[in-house]
Parts: C-alpha cells; structure tokens; sequence
C-alpha cells in the first residue's frame, strides 16, 4: 500500500507532464505545418 | 532540389505590376494585413510555386534581407508565406517587389477578417481530445487492477483517483456533447449527441453515487473512453471540412473585393466593394474583372463575359457601353461610372439567389441524423422499460433498478454510431483528394449517392473555357519567334492561345508595342511594323489577302507581307466525352444548360455525347429548370464554373465546380475538382456509392452488436468490465470495416495518383 502511494502520484503526474507538454507544443504552432517542418531537415545552412 | 527554385516570372505578370501604380498596390496590402500592437503589420501572401526546401530557403533568407520585413516565415502545408513588416521602414510593395524579384508568383491573401476563430475551434477539440485521452489512459490502468481483483481497500482508493480524473476530464472534454445536445433539443430535434450526453453524465453521476457509497462497480472508465472514441470522430469530422474549406477559401481571389476609385482631382484611391456608390467613377484596369455593374465612359476595351453570361465570344465595349459585374476586362484600362452598388449589381443579385437556393437545401437530413431519430427514442425506452422491470421482478429494489437502466443506457451508448459516419467520410474524402477533388462537408458525400440526373454547364465546364488554336492558315515557319513575341505582350485570351501555339520560339526584340482594343496589338520590328489581329485591321498593312472570304478569329501580318490566318475554339476539355459516357453508364442521365448560342451548344452536345440541352439559359431560367428536376422527384448534379451557374449550384441536389471557377460559383458548390479532367465526377461517384454501402455496412454492425448488448444489460449481467471491452471492440470493428474504401481499386485513369496537396494552387497558377 505504502508503495501505491509513491507509484500512483508519479505515474499520473508523468502522464499529466505529457499531456501539458502536448497542448504546449499545439499552442505555439508547432503542429501549423507539418509538411515544411518534415522539408526543413534538409535545409543546409541555418542563419 | 531544382524542382521549382528557378520558376521565373512571366511578362504579364510584370506587365500587370506596372499598370498598377505602387499606391494602390500599397493600399491593397495594408487593407488586407492585421496591425500588431506594436505599429507592425501581419501580411500573408499565397505562394503557389513553393514546393521544396530550396524554396522556402529562398523566399525566407531573400525577405529577411529587405528592410522593413522584421520576421518571415513559410508554411508550407499552407502554401502561405507570412510577413511581419514595420511601415516606418518601407512599405508593402518592397515585400511583392523582393518575391517578383526572386522569381516567385504571388497573392495576397486577405486576413483582416478574422479567421482565426475557426483554427482556433479545431485547437480546442484537439486539447480536448488529448485530455481525454489521458484521462482513458489512466483510468483504464486504475480499473484493470479493480477488475483483477484488488482488495477491497485498494480498490476503493483507486476508485477515488478514478472519479477526482474522470469528473473534471467528463466536464471539459464533453462540452462539445453537451453544447450540441442542448442545442438539438432547444430546437425540438433529437440527435446522437442526446443519448451520447445522457449515457456519459449518467455512468458518472452513478459512479461518484456508488464510490461515495462504498461499491466498487463503477462506470468512469466507460464514460471518460466514451468521450475519447467519440472525439475521435468529431475531431476528423471537423479536420476535414476545414482542410477543405481552406483550400477553397485559399483559391479566392483577393482583387474583385476592391474597386479603384478616381477622386475628381485625378488622384486614385483602393476602394472596398461596400463602399461603392452609383456615380462614382473606377478605374479598371486589363486583367481586372468590373467590381460593380458599370457604363464606359472614356476609352475602348475587349471583355470577357464567359463567367457572366456562358457567351465564349469576347466583346469589344466603348463609351456609354454597360458593363456587368463580374466581366473580365481584357485589353485596356478603362474609366467608368458604377451604375449600382456592390448590393445591387449583377453578382449582388446572384448573391441573393445562391441563398435563397441554400434554404431549400438546409432541410436536408444527414443519415446519422436520420439514423438518431429513431435510435434515440427507442434507447430512452428501453432503459425504461428495464428500470420498471426490475421494479416490479425485484419487488422494489431501486438501487439495483436503476443500476440496470443506466447499464443499459452506457451499452446503448451510440460510440460505434458516433464513429461509422465521420471515419468513413474521412476516409473517402482522402481519397477523393488524391483524385484532386475538394469536399467541402460529409453530407455531399451522401447526396451525390443519390443522383439520378447530371446537367452540365457549357462555357469553362464541358469546355476549357479559353481558346486554343486549332488551324493555321499560310507560312509561320521563319516568322514563329515574332509572332510569339507579339502575342505574349497581350493578355487577350486569343493571343495567349497563339502565343502557347509557339511556345518553343525564342523572343525577339520590339519597338513601339501598342494594344488597339477592338482590333488587335502591333508593334515594329527591323523598322518594320507588324500586328496580331483582327484579319480586316491586319489587312491594311498586308499586302495579299490569301483567305477565301471565310472569318478568321486572329490574323498576323509584317509590313508588305502576306498574311498568317489562326482559327480558335473553345475546346472540350480532357476526360468530357469519357465523363459522359461513364455517367451514361453508371444509368444517369445526362442534360446541359448554357448561356451561349444555340450553335455553340448544339456543336458541344453532339461531340460530348449529350441529347439533351437548352440554349441562351439566364440563371434564373437554369434554377427553374432544376427545380422543375426537383419537383419530379429527381435529384440533380449540378457542374458548372461562372458566376451565373452559382445559384443553379447552390440549387442542385449536390454540386461540382472546376478549380478555375469564379470565386462565388466555387463557394456555393459542393465539390471542387482541380485536376483539368472531367473523369473527377464519375470517379467521386463511384466513391460515393461506395462510402454509402461502407456506412450502411457501419450501421448494420452497431445494430448488430446492440442486439446481443441490450439483452444482456437489461438482465442485468453487465458488468462495467463486459461493457468496456464491448464498446471498444464494436467502436474498433467499424473504424477497421471503413478502412476498406481504401481497399476497393477502382480503374486508372491515366493520371498521375500520387498525393498533392499542393495541387488546387498550382493548377490554378497553370489555369490563371
């Protein structure tokens, strides 16, 4: 029991981390052009 | 990657920025960017030609250098490029300048109407989908080890951490349920979203009620992966009516909402369409289409009506001449005075009709709309009929009645029904875009299943809508390079059909070009003059006449030479015979309704293939004979491109437009095709049959599953552990039956298939 207590909090806060970081990333655009971000690897020179 | 990094602009194009003095040019970039807080404008430009890295490189580190640009960046899913430029430091033009300058074909895209809201609402379904699906997630794990068999201390904990995840996860992610419901029955309609609502606040409400009480069967899991499968659906629903709409919306040209107004002191000023008045004079300049209905009144121009009236033939206008709006002006800039305004103007009145024509169509009701009327009822009474059952079987044992009743309503909970529509639609509408066909909403999808009657525009439909060379009359070998040149310094649609004729030539140099509207252009050559023409106007410097009385559409002369004669046609375009007679043979009839003469469309129908056909239509005569259609109980799809189709559009059972539409024909239509071929039509046909049967198939499966659940409910032998892997695995049997429109091959047409999305821009920068 002692365990769960320990397990459960880090488990769901991992879980809730992800979950924040995703709507981070949706609301700074980065999901705004997926096709230039695949074709922006290749780009040579980064000025 | 050189695939398009070298794309250089053409003559017109540099033509058209020279005509335009830089002010209003100015003007029209500043109406259309958003003014940041700190004094800097937002202005976004559709890029067309960007295709690679090399390009975006190329547009992003060439504005980056200009001065007044602050921060630049492409979007290439978009084909946008987006600019952000401080006007202390220059101005607009500087921007368009640089991307003429390194060679890249450019519009303006209008931003100053908010469209953010629309983004911003498929922002927040995402949101609430991803907290839903943490929410499933997590509370799964926490049931899985209740279900294994937990003890009873540990699993009231978990139960606990369940309801504090669920109950937020049900209030936020479910408001979109919740919303649509309430909405629904405000209206005196019953949809899905009701018994999808009541089944989640329900298994919920029952939940806490039973943690609260110390049980240990309780719904969360169910109602927080109800929510997740459902806005799944709703979330590709709502993906892929707005990819479609912004494609159309992107395809919109920007120049028919301003008009150029000359102040009496001789100034010009860019004018928004609204706040044009009868009496004011306007500039329009060649290239540009009348902002409002319009009479000449200095100067002499070529127009083009094909999207006003259906006539392939160009007019020639001059002074006291009217002019509607909408018509394409080909030759020269000419002063006018607007006869009405934007409201009451030719595309006003077309306006008006495409929404009056929209009304009849609104009551129409989507199959899972259909689907629910029945559905829900019948749900609500079973859960009834199990709660008063129980009553009585049990001899009043309300806790365990109405335990039963919402079992049978969370089993009963439409998931699979949610999902058989919108992954079906997103599927098919996938395809369809590999095909270059834009849907715009899932209910035409279903509506073209249920076509029995074809009619087809002519003009720019069945037709390429401009003229293409068919004969040549006397010697061009050693003359081709000239006659190119002369040719591509007009933008008449004549001369770019001659000049597209000898599109090898290389250019020679010219003197003195000059374009005389109503007879053709001439210029000099070696000292010597030289025209493209009216044969008569071309005929007073040539010396012999070698045609035999017969009328010529263009004519081409040196000084003191013999004449070159062209004949041109508005040829059908690629795949119109094959469309027919695939229509023909899939059983639907065929018709064309045209705006042009009687002999134009009389030669049309009999190449095509059509019998029947009617000439010299009005819009109102073509809305008129759809509604006839209509009234005899036929459901009509409507292909057409021009303003004067539009309303017919908006009428038809379901419509089709070409990607080279006019902007309002393209909003009111269902569909928009952007490959050049016809063969679109039969094609989305077949998809649509297809994604019909798949939806039904869909249907019957839930139905099916229901039958052995709420037996099963209603007895009382389920538990919440039978109803998750129930609903899961009918929710997973549909989504994996839909995947099968992508399975059934349906015949090559001698296309390239590969994905493009790219491909409505760049055929219209190939059309345009």
């Amino acid at each position: 029991m002692n365990h769960l207590l320990v397990l459960i909090p880090i488990a769901l806060g991992l879980g809730f981390f992800g979950l924040l970081a995703f709507i981070w990333s949706l609301k700074s655009g980065q999901y705004d052009d997926l096709d230039g971000a695949a074709e922006r690897i290749l780009e040579d020179e980064n000025p | 990657m050189t695939c398009c990094a070298a794309a250089i602009s053409s003559p017109e194009l540099c033509r058209e920025t020279l005509q335009r003095t830089r002010t209003l040019e100015e003007q029209r970039i500043v109406l259309a960017s958003v003014q940041l807080s700190n004094g800097c404008y937002k202005t976004d430009f559709i890029v067309p030609t960007m295709h690679c890295v090399a390009c975006i490189g190329t547009i992003e580190r060439g504005l980056a250098d200009i001065a007044p640009v602050k921060q630049v960046r492409a979007n290439l899913s978009l084909s946008t490029v987006s600019v952000t430029w401080d006007p202390a430091q220059g101005d607009g033009c500087d921007i368009t300048d640089a991307l003429h300058r390194l060679g890249f074909e450019h519009h303006l895209c209008d931003i100053s109407d908010t469209k953010k809201e629309k983004n911003s609402e498929t922002k927040n379904l995402l949101i609430a989908l991803a907290v839903a699906g943490f929410a499933a997630a997590n509370v799964m794990l926490l049931s899985v080890s209740v279900w294994s068999g937990a003890d009873a201390e540990t699993a009231q904990l978990f139960n606990l951490i369940a309801g504090l995840i669920a109950v937020p996860t049900v209030l936020f992610s479910g408001r979109p349920f919740f919303r649509s419901a309430l909405m629904s029955l405000s209206g005196g309609r019953l949809n899905m979203d009701i018994p999808i609502s009541l089944a989640v606040i329900l298994a919920l409400g029952m939940s806490v009620f039973e943690s609260m009480s110390g049980g240990i069967e309780t719904y969360f899991d169910a109602s927080v992966t109800l929510l997740f499968f459902l806005l799944i659906g709703r979330y590709l629903d709502h993906l892929m009516r707005q990819k479609a709409r912004g494609a159309v919306e992107r395809l919109a040209h920007l120049s028919s909402k301003f008009g150029v107004r000359i102040l009496p002191d001789k100034s010009t000023v860019q004018l928004p369409l609204k706040d044009i008045k009868p009496g004011m004079t306007l500039r329009v300049f060649a290239g540009e289409r009348f902002p409002v209905n319009c009479m000449i009144v200095t100067g002499t121009t070529d127009i083009d009506c094909a999207h006003v009236t259906g006539e392939s033939e160009h007019l020639t206008v001059a002074e006291d001449s009217l002019v509607e709006a909408g018509s394409l002006n080909l030759s020269a800039s000419v002063d006018v005075k607007a006869t009405s305004d934007a409201e009451n103007s030719f595309l006003g009145e077309m306006r008006r009709m495409i929404s009056e024509a929209e009304n009849g169509r609104s009551s129409y009701l989507r199959i899972a709309d259909r689907m629910a009327q029945i559905y829900a009822p019948a749900v609500h009474l079973l859960a009834f009929v199990a709660f008063l059952g129980w009553i009585i079987v049990s001899g009043g044992d309300w806790h365990f009645s109405i335990y039963t009743a919402i079992a049978v309503l969370i089993v009963t909970c439409p998931c699979a029904l949610g999902l058989a529509v919108p992954v079906a639609h997103v599927i098919a509408a996938n395809r369809l875009m590999q095909d270059g066909v834009l849907m715009r909403d899932g209910s035409a999808l279903e509506r073209l299943a249920e076509v029995d009657t074809v009619i087809f525009d002519k003009t720019g439909t069945l037709t390429v809508g401009e003229p293409r060379v068919t004969r040549v009359l006397g010697d061009t070998a050693s003359r081709e390079p000239l006659i190119k040149t002369l040719a591509d310094n007009s933008s008449h649609p004549i001369s770019k059909a001659v000049a597209s004729r000898f599109f090898e030539a290389v250019s020679v140099e010219l003197s003195d070009l000059s374009e005389q509207p109503g007879k053709g252009i001439e210029a000099r050559h070696q000292g010597k003059l030289v025209r493209l023409g009216k044969s008569n106007w071309v005929a007073e410097i040539a010396t012999s006449l070698t045609s035999r009385n017969e009328e010529h559409s263009v004519s081409f002369a040196v000084e003191g030479r013999e004449m070159v004669h062209f004949d041109t046609h508005d040829v059908l375009r690629t795949g119109a015979k094959e469309c027919i007679k695939a229509l023909e043979s899939s059983g639907l009839t065929t018709e064309m309704l045209s705006g042009d003469l009687a002999s134009k469309v009389s030669r049309i129908a009999a190449e095509v293939g059509i019998d029947e056909y009617r000439h010299r239509q009005t819009p109102r005569q073509k809305i008129d004979r759809i509604n006839a259609l209509q009234s005899q109980g036929i459901k009509p799809l409507m292909v057409g491109d021009g303003i004067n189709d539009a309303p017919a559009l908006a009428a038809g059972h379901v419509s089709f437009v070409p990607a080279s539409a006019s902007d309002i024909g393209r909003q009111s239509a269902d569909f928009v095709f952007t490959r050049p071929s016809l063969i679109a039509i039969p094609n989305s046909y077949k998809i649509a049959l297809q994604t019909g049967k798949i939806v039904r198939q869909n249907f019957g499966l839930a139905i099916a599953y229901n039958c052995i659940a709420v037996p099963l409910a209603m007895a009382g032998f389920v538990t919440p552990l039978i109803a998750a892997i129930a609903m899961s695995a009918s929710s997973i049997l549909v989504v994996a039956n839909s995947f099968r429109i992508n399975f059934q091959n349906h015949e090559s047409h001698g296309e390239p298939q590969e994905k493009n999305k790219a491909d409505a821009l760049s055929y219209r920068s190939t059309a345009a």
